[in-house]
């Protein structure tokens, strides 16, 4: 069984009279642990497919399928849950709350999920470890470089062990340098087992993924698949 | 998310801003400074009247010359024109009352007290010797003035204790002759420390038997006649006894005005809930006017903080996570502005007790409570709308703003 199983998405934005299609009639699955570039030009539905997929956005038609769970028809609170412990998301413009430090930042989810503080910081002081990050964990987001920033942003987005993370063009606001040592890291998780859906429109890092679905116009066009490159 | 972790979340997110912080909690606190300050005013001024009165003495009424339009008591009515004298032979007849105890007539006058090259400016009354026992003073030394015919311009003096502390020191007073005006009197007692009393203080006053007094200022009215009844309860009817007597004298017009401290106190009561009145409205007025400025400024803050809104809620916040981290903030502003408010307040009315040393002016209990609970009330109330903004705010909008 598929980790994700999209079929027949339809998502629609009124706009006055007229109607965009943002997504139309999509069906994917992805198994655990894949690794899934999603390209395709502006405005082809890149970001909106990935917000359903995060659960921060809901299809017009269609069934998603989480795990095996319809996790279209789950109330707001059952959605956040889901997020909170199955999803991590990384963004294109950090997002990371600016009067709290690197830690707290990282700290957020386990925060919302009510663990007490003395689990919270060892996690914390873990994560920000494991990123390279400890001197720079009592620092704010002003006084980080943009590569740090992205990386307090994965560790928050993986300090909840989630199943999925979602990517949104997490390496467009950085240098080539700084964007591949981001890219690194997400892969990273991937080996670990974390399946890892990342869009971008830069074709080196989309020819990494072991799978790109390649989207115009709200419609899936290709769904290539390769084989692992050779190390 | 536990309600430490909120409270903790809101108050970082309250200290994150110091300007906006800085802004609202000085709202809220004028708010609550003006409750505090003027309930601080109000009860002072109440607590000062009632004190006032209560030093008179008990079961009081109290006869001036002159008719007042309305029978109200008001601060003009005590200066009233004079038609016709009020005499020691009125304040005779009015024992002829079968309600009535006792009576003391008050003639004043300023005039000098000077005793061994020592001398200064005192106020005389001309009264009785039931004076004492009708406004329940203590001597300190010697007797009160005798209980004498009142035609009778004895030559003999009372002092309060400041005047004399300031003629004779550490010296005896009694049996000493002192010149009051152009008389000389014998001291024959002291008052004990009264203070305070309907607007003259005892303590710098000198008593002498009402026709010396009358002499002295070459007069033959009186300033006031003060009548005890027999009870509390004998007040009023005895009022209706002593205007029946006055009207009898007056060839069937009554041409004075009998005050009762029931009366007073029943109508300083009337003012001063108009000003408690008034207070509530003011201080209702300004927390509102608080309220709105924090809906306002946490709707601000909703919009300042889309993004951040839209990130918690892509990390799991549930829209209650949310609402209650907005409104804990709002909580917390309203909380440190009470705060700031009573210390302001207090401060105000601690200024006031310095400028009007006289007037109690110390905020009562309840109106402390009752700002610090509306100033809360107001802003998680005015907190409301905008929390429930932020926790319906569409993740995916909210988060594509930057
Ligand atoms: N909230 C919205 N209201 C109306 N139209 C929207 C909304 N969000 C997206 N769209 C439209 O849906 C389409 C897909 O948008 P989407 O953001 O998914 O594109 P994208 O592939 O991520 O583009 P880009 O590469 O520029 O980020 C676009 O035509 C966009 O205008
Ligand atoms: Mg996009």
């Amino acid at each position: 069984m598929a980790q994700i199983e999209l079929t027949g998405i339809e998502r629609v934005f009124t706009l006055g009279d007229s109607e965009v299609h943002a997504l139309h009639e999509l069906s994917v699955s992805i198994d655990s642990g894949e690794y899934v570039a999603v390209m395709g030009p502006s405005g082809s539905g890149k970001s909106t497919l990935l917000n359903l997929l995060g659960l921060l956005d809901r299809p017009n038609a269609g069934t998603y399928r989480l795990e095996g769970r319809d996790v279209t028809t789950l109330s707001p609170d059952e959605q956040a849950e889901v997020r909170r412990t199955r999803i991590g998301f990384v963004f294109q413009s950090f997002h990371l709350v600016p009067r709290l430090t690197a830690a707290e930042n990282v700290a957020l989810p386990l925060m919302l999920a009510g663990i007490p503080p003395a689990e919270r910081h060892a996690r914390v002081a873990q994560a920000l470890k494991d990123f390279g990050l400890e001197t720079r964990a009592h620092h704010r987001p002003d006084e980080l470089s943009g590569g740090q920033r992205q990386r307090v942003a994965i560790a928050r987005a993986t300090i909840m062990r989630p199943a999925v993370i979602l990517a949104d063009e997490p390496t467009g606001n950085l240098d080539r340098s700084t964007g591949q040592d981001v890219t690194h890291l997400l892969e990273d998780l991937n080996a670990a087992g974390v399946t890892l859906i990342v869009v971008t429109h830069d074709p080196v890092m989309g020819g990494r993924a072991r799978r790109r679905l390649m989207m115009e116009d709200g419609r899936l066009l290709h769904d290539v698949r390769e084989p692992a490159p050779v190390p | 998310m536990t309600p430490a972790d909120t409270l903790r979340f809101a108050t970082r997110a309250a200290s994150g801003y110091p300007l906006r912080t800085a802004l609202m909690v000085l709202a809220m606190s004028i708010g609550v400074a003006a409750v505090v300050v003027l309930t601080a005013l109000g009860d002072g001024a109440r607590r000062y009247v009632v004190n006032e009165f209560s030093a008179l003495g008990s079961n009081l009424v109290i006869v001036l010359p002159g008719r007042t339009a309305t029978g109200g008591f008001g601060l003009g009515n005590l200066v009233t024109s004079t038609p016709r004298d009020l005499t020691v032979r009125d304040a005779q007849a009015l024992l002829r009352a079968p309600l009535v105890t006792r009576m003391a007539p008050l003639s004043v006058g300023n005039s000098e007290i000077a005793w061994g090259g020592r001398l200064r400016e005192a106020m005389v009354v001309g009264t009785s010797g039931d004076y004492v026992d009708i406004r329940a003073f203590r001597m300190a030394e010697g007797n009160f003035l005798p209980r004498e015919d009142l035609g009778r311009a004895t030559a003999v003096a009372v002092l309060g204790t400041k005047i004399r502390d300031e003629i004779f020191g550490s010296e005896p007073a009694i049996g000493r002759i002192v010149r009051v005006g152009d008389r000389r009197l014998r001291v024959i007692g002291v008052l004990g420390k009264t203070g305070q009393g309907l607007g003259m203080n005892t303590d710098e006053l000198v008593f002498v038997p009402v026709a010396t007094a009358q002499a002295m200022f070459n007069t033959n009215n009186l300033f006031r006649i003060i009548v005890e009844a027999r009870s509390r309860d004998a007040i009023a009817p005895a009022k209706q006894q002593l205007e029946d007597i006055m009207r009898l004298r007056r060839d069937g017009e009554l041409d004075v005005t009998l005050i009762t401290q029931d009366a007073v106190l029943g109508t300083f009561d009337r003012i001063l809930g108009a000003l408690t009145l008034a207070v509530a409205g003011i201080a209702a007025i300004s927390l509102a006017v608080a309220g709105i400025l924090v809906m306002n400024v946490m709707l601000v803050a909703v919009t300042q903080r889309t993004a951040e809104i839209g990130l918690l809620k892509a990390l799991g916040a549930t829209g209650r996570n949310i609402r209650l981290a907005f409104l804990t903030e709002a909580a917390l502003l309203s909380l440190a502005g009470a705060i700031t408010g009573f210390a302001l307040g207090h401060l105000g009315a601690w200024g006031l007790r310095l400028a009007f040393p006289v007037l109690p002016a110390w905020p009562p209990d309840w109106a402390v409570f009752a700002g610090i609970g509306t100033a809360l009330t107001t802003g998680i109330l005015f907190g409301v709308m905008p929390a429930r903004r932020a926790a319906r705010l569409d993740p995916v909008q909210a988060l594509s703003r930057r």
